[in-house]
């Protein structure tokens, strides 16, 4: 019998394995990976300074582990060159692996505008564990950073850098930070949250160069003239889902990779899942929607052909200087922010014209509000 | 009365605080968690859960 080929080793790749393997411990499973192959967690990357972690800390396993613990083969540091959907294989460099099933769990790649500068080479994004790894590296006896964006990530590393000694400015052009998750109140809850830490703000200009400058250190150019120097810059502006392969392979895809409700792609036996992943028009890069996935794929590729529920999809943000946890409207045209603050203790409730609640922004101490919240949500996707 | 921490998300569950909203009561073990019970911000499994001390 063919195996199972999987194609990636993050949380949706070895998710997927751990749940099929509950259900059928026999089938074949090869898992490609690009990268060495160390099962983590991708969250805990922007919280490893606050718990003092290293990448090695950081990995709860080798691959060489979890090919025992699974009874599956890990094949590391292979890039895979192409998809044959209709000959049923994938191509190697130099070999090729034949699959009764294939599930791309490719992840998704971090984006940065274009930038001028002799140090553009010299710019981080942290988008795995080996990335993790050198970013560590790079900041052993620095003081200083800047961070590009203002989102998700950029706000959970401005927090956690800070909690580790560094001095962080944090450069936004949207002008306050998650402006594309949290009403303008929520938002300047978590700015005061991250201003209290030490976190200096750049509200408004682009990054348009990073240079080389006095001391080695790095100069980060703005749209408004205004230069920061800091010893590391690190980008984190935005993830793309990984389409590529799929594209040249024929398959259907939009913003990801398109599936239908059992996640499968527009190619017979091929799944996809995870942040590379779009299932019936939602890109939704969090665990919460993966871990649903894998185990609605684990079903399938078991033989019982199972669609993927997403319940109530809450997005927590680790900036424990002023917790947030959001829920965004799936339609933010139709309806209206009701929004209650008391400090940094915000609590945004998102309601149809309707009157029902749609969505929520929790920061401070109203996150505790989530679970009650949710109970009145409609799924996301029934 | 101890706490165990989601290594995915770093979620913590707190047995003296239980999750009341989730019908777990204060004081609830860990062990008296239902085994099909998920991280409430990640959805992994109480095996992807190690103990802390905090």
């Amino acid at each position: 019998m063919q195996p199972i080929v999987i194609i990636g080793s993050g949380l949706a790749g070895f998710n997927t394995v751990k749940e099929f393997r509950k259900l059928d411990k026999e089938t074949p499973i090869v898992v490609i990976t690009s990268d060495d192959g160390r099962n983590y967690s991708k969250p805990m990357l922007s919280a490893g300074f606050t718990k003092e972690k290293t990448a090695d800390d950081l990995c709860m396993a080798t691959p060489e582990k979890v090919a025992e613990q699974f009874n599956v083969e890990v094949r590391t540091d292979v890039h895979v060159a192409e998809i044959d959907p209709s000959g049923k294989r994938v191509l190697l460099p130099d070999d090729h692996l034949d699959y009764s099933k294939l599930v791309l769990a490719l992840g998704a790649d971090t984006w940065t505008p274009p930038l001028e500068g002799d140090a553009v080479g010299d710019v981080f994004s942290v988008n795995d564990l080996m990335d993790y790894g050198k970013f560590r590296t790079a900041l052993k006896g620095a003081k200083k950073v800047t961070i590009l964006g203002g989102g998700l990530i950029g706000c959970e590393f401005a927090n956690d850098l800070s909690n580790g000694g560094y001095e962080v400015t944090l450069v936004e052009p949207q002008g306050r930070c998650l402006p594309l998750l949290l009403p303008e109140p929520a938002s300047a809850a978590v700015g005061r949250g991250l201003a209290d830490l030490g976190v200096t703000f750049q509200f408004g200009p682009l990054a348009q160069a990073v240079n080389h400058g006095d001391n080695n250190q790095l100069v980060t150019e703005l749209s408004d003239g205004t230069r920061i120097e800091s010893d590391v810059v690190l980008s984190a502006i935005g993830l793309r889902p990984r389409i590529a392969l799929a594209k040249e392979a024929g398959l259907a895809i939009n913003r990801g990779i398109i599936t239908d409700k059992t996640l499968q792609t527009s190619a017979e036996d091929i799944y996809a899942l995870g942040d590379c992943a779009e299932v019936q028009g939602h890109v939704l890069p969090y665990v919460l929607p993966l871990m649903a996935s894998a185990r609605a794929l684990a079903k399938t590729l078991a033989g019982e052909t199972t669609a993927v529920s997403y319940g109530v999809m809450p997005v927590t943000i680790k900036t424990p200087a002023c917790p947030v946890v959001v829920c965004p409207p799936a339609d933010a045209d139709n309806g209206e922010w009701e929004i209650q603050e008391d400090g940094n203790n915000v609590q945004a409730l998102f309601r149809g014209k309707d009157g029902s609640l749609q969505g929520y922004a929790l920061t401070g101490d109203a996150v505790k509000e989530k679970m009650k919240l949710n109970k009145e949500l409609p799924p996301l996707m029934p | 009365m101890k706490k165990w921490e989601c290594v995915v998300c770093g979620f913590i569950y707190d047995e003296a605080e239980g999750l009341p909203d989730e019908g777990i009561a204060p004081g609830t073990a860990w062990d008296d968690v239902p085994e099909d019970w998920v991280c409430p911000d990640c959805g992994v499994g109480k095996d992807d859960f190690e103990m802390v001390e905090i």
